[in-house]
């Protein structure tokens, strides 16, 4: 009776969990979609706790206080820290995964329950759940630059990489044709471990969005080799849904980037730069002060900003939508181009400009404005750097040729919004600021979209 | 453990990552960050393994590691849905207010 009710329940957070991905197709429905996901993981819970094996309570009960203690305030950072939560919150699945499997291991050893099969799936989630632990929290602490951002690299450094994954699931190989040779347990547990680490450390901080995405694939997937383990289809089913998402938000941002898997793991990137763009002579930039650029928006009718993370890194939000606002009152359109990966992970930047109160009819994907930007009278380019680069487009030697950009070049006059002339984050010069029809606005970025939303306002009050 | 439990378990994982596929290709690009933080509380419900784990007692190794594994997912759980319920209560139409 109570295996059915139990089984019942687990049925319904498996569908629960189907409609609030579902329920996420839009921003209109998506709040429903966190309500499906809370009902379903009630019903999973509540399921479970029907269970007679359960002699005692005392620990679950402190678990779930200590867990809600340290996920109340995770659940309370600052925007521009969600990637480090996201990555910390890939880690503690990661550990749980690999927590289960050891006690799994501990629990049948003796029992003699260990089957070929069920010491291949723990083997599995061991391997997953620790790599990534100590790899999210390596990608946590690049994020929140406690660890290094630039890549760190060695010789042998991708020998040395494969060679010890090699190693660890010869382990697996081992436990699965002998359980009892238990020593190989705790080597598995280790290399596991260290390779999470020997991951991430060469990959550098312009690639986090996508180290994250395949990180939120890797414990979907360790949670699907609990389900193995456990023989639960709910985790199989919650556990494929997060590793589906990961592959894909992966996929967008390599994409979006124009590199392969491979490339972001092993390939070591911003780290090595130079060649040809540096013996390239400067041509002067033509500089413009905040009232000439408020002068030139007054007269526009198609306006497109376009930010990148160097807008949330100067706290610039706020004036932008202060900027974004001002031009929509004068009837002039305004939207924000968004490239997939402004911002440090899929979507931040989405999140941030919604923060600071800006419509999400206003931002529009790179692919759905690209087409519009000949059209567009002024692009105001607020830290972002590569991304509007024309190089990509044409300059074979460039680092990031075939990158997809947004075409700001194309538009009538592009404002670049810059602290100095130093080139960006990963290191490359940059020939839009020296084109024809650019004009720099140096400065901080949020006083200088300040400067120019006061210019802005300062005029409509005597004239109009 | 007989090979049909394997097989069937293999054809939920097979159905699901379909599913999975599909339902996450057609999320708006808008609400990527809040997808992730709700995906990760949504496979938080490893939760259900080490609750059992944590509350069978059978060792004190084992009630200990399923003791950090609850605190783990749950952790997961609190956070993932409060912070995705967070980011996407910002979200707003033009004219709208939030």
């Amino acid at each position: 009776m109570i295996e059915n009710l139990t089984a019942a329940a687990y049925l319904a957070a498996g569908a629960l969990f189907i409609f609030s991905l579902r329920w996420m197709s839009h921003p209109k429905t998506a709040r429903r979609g966190v309500v499906a996901g809370v009902a379903g993981m009630t019903a999973a819970v509540g399921g479970t706790l029907l269970h007679p094996e359960i002699v005692g309570f005392e620990w679950i009960a402190i678990a779930v206080v200590i867990g809600t203690a340290i996920g109340v305030p995770l659940s309370r950072v600052a925007l521009t820290a969600v990637p480090q939560r996201t990555a910390i919150s890939h880690a503690f699945g990661g550990l749980a995964a690999g927590l289960v499997g050891t006690a799994k291991y501990i629990l049948w050893l003796p029992e003699g329950e260990l089957t070929g099969f069920r010491m291949g799936a723990i083997s599995l989630e061991v391997l997953l759940g620790f790599l990534t632990f100590t790899g999210s929290l390596m990608a946590a602490g690049k994020l929140q630059e406690v660890i290094p951002t630039r890549p760190i690299t060695y010789r042998g450094q991708n020998v040395i990489n494969l060679g010890l994954l090699g190693v660890a699931l010869l382990c697996g190989i081992g436990l699965v044709l002998d359980p009892t040779q238990w020593f190989l347990f705790p080597l598995l547990i280790g290399l596991s471990l260290a390779f999470g680490v020997l991951l991430i450390i060469p990959i550098g901080g312009a690639d986090m969005p996508t180290v994250i995405s395949l990180l939120n694939s890797y414990a979907g997937l360790a949670a699907v080799a609990m389900g193995y383990v456990l023989e639960n289809k709910v985790l199989i089913i919650a556990g494929a849904l997060d590793g589906a998402s990961g592959l894909i938000l992966s996929i967008i941002m390599c994409r979006a980037m124009n590199r392969s898997f491979s490339n972001v793991l092993f390939g070591a990137f911003g780290q090595v730069q130079g060649g040809p763009a540096d013996a390239v002579e400067r041509k002067p930039v033509k500089s413009a002060t905040a009232q000439d650029v408020a002068e030139l928006l007054e007269l526009a009718r198609e306006v497109v900003i376009v930010p990148g993370y160097g807008l949330a890194v100067a706290q610039a939000q706020h004036r932008a939508f202060e900027l974004y606002e001002q031009l929509t009152k004068r009837g002039i359109r305004c939207r924000f181009a968004i490239h997939p990966v402004a911002g440090r992970m899929p979507g931040h930047m989405n999140v941030l400009l919604a923060e600071a109160n800006v419509p999400y009819d206003a931002l529009v994907e790179m692919d759905d404005i690209n087409p519009d930007l000949g059209q567009v009278d002024v692009a105001i380019v607020v830290g972002a750097n590569d991304v509007v680069n024309p190089a990509a487009r044409h300059d074979k030697s460039s680092p990031i040729y075939g990158m997809p950009i947004i075409d700001v070049d194309k538009c009538k006059t592009v404002i670049a919004n810059k602290r100095t002339m130093n080139p960006g984050f990963a290191g490359i010069d940059n020939e839009l600021y020296t084109a024809d029809n650019t004009l720099m606005l140096f400065g901080d970025a949020k006083a200088a979209l300040g400067d120019v939303v006061k210019a802005l306002s300062g005029e409509s009050g005597l004239g109009h | 453990m007989h090979s049909v439990d394997f097989w069937s378990m293999t054809f939920v994982f097979m159905l699901a990552a379909f599913v999975g596929f599909d339902v996450i290709r057609n999320v708006s690009r808008l609400l990527h960050t809040p997808l992730m933080s709700l995906t990760n509380a949504i496979s938080a419900i490893a939760v259900v393994g080490s609750i059992i784990i944590a509350g069978e007692q059978k060792t004190t190794l084992s009630t200990v590691l399923g003791t950090i594994a609850v605190a783990a997912s749950v952790t997961n759980i609190v956070s993932g849905f409060l912070i995705t319920d967070r980011m996407l209560k910002m979200f707003h139409q033009q004219g709208q207010k939030r």
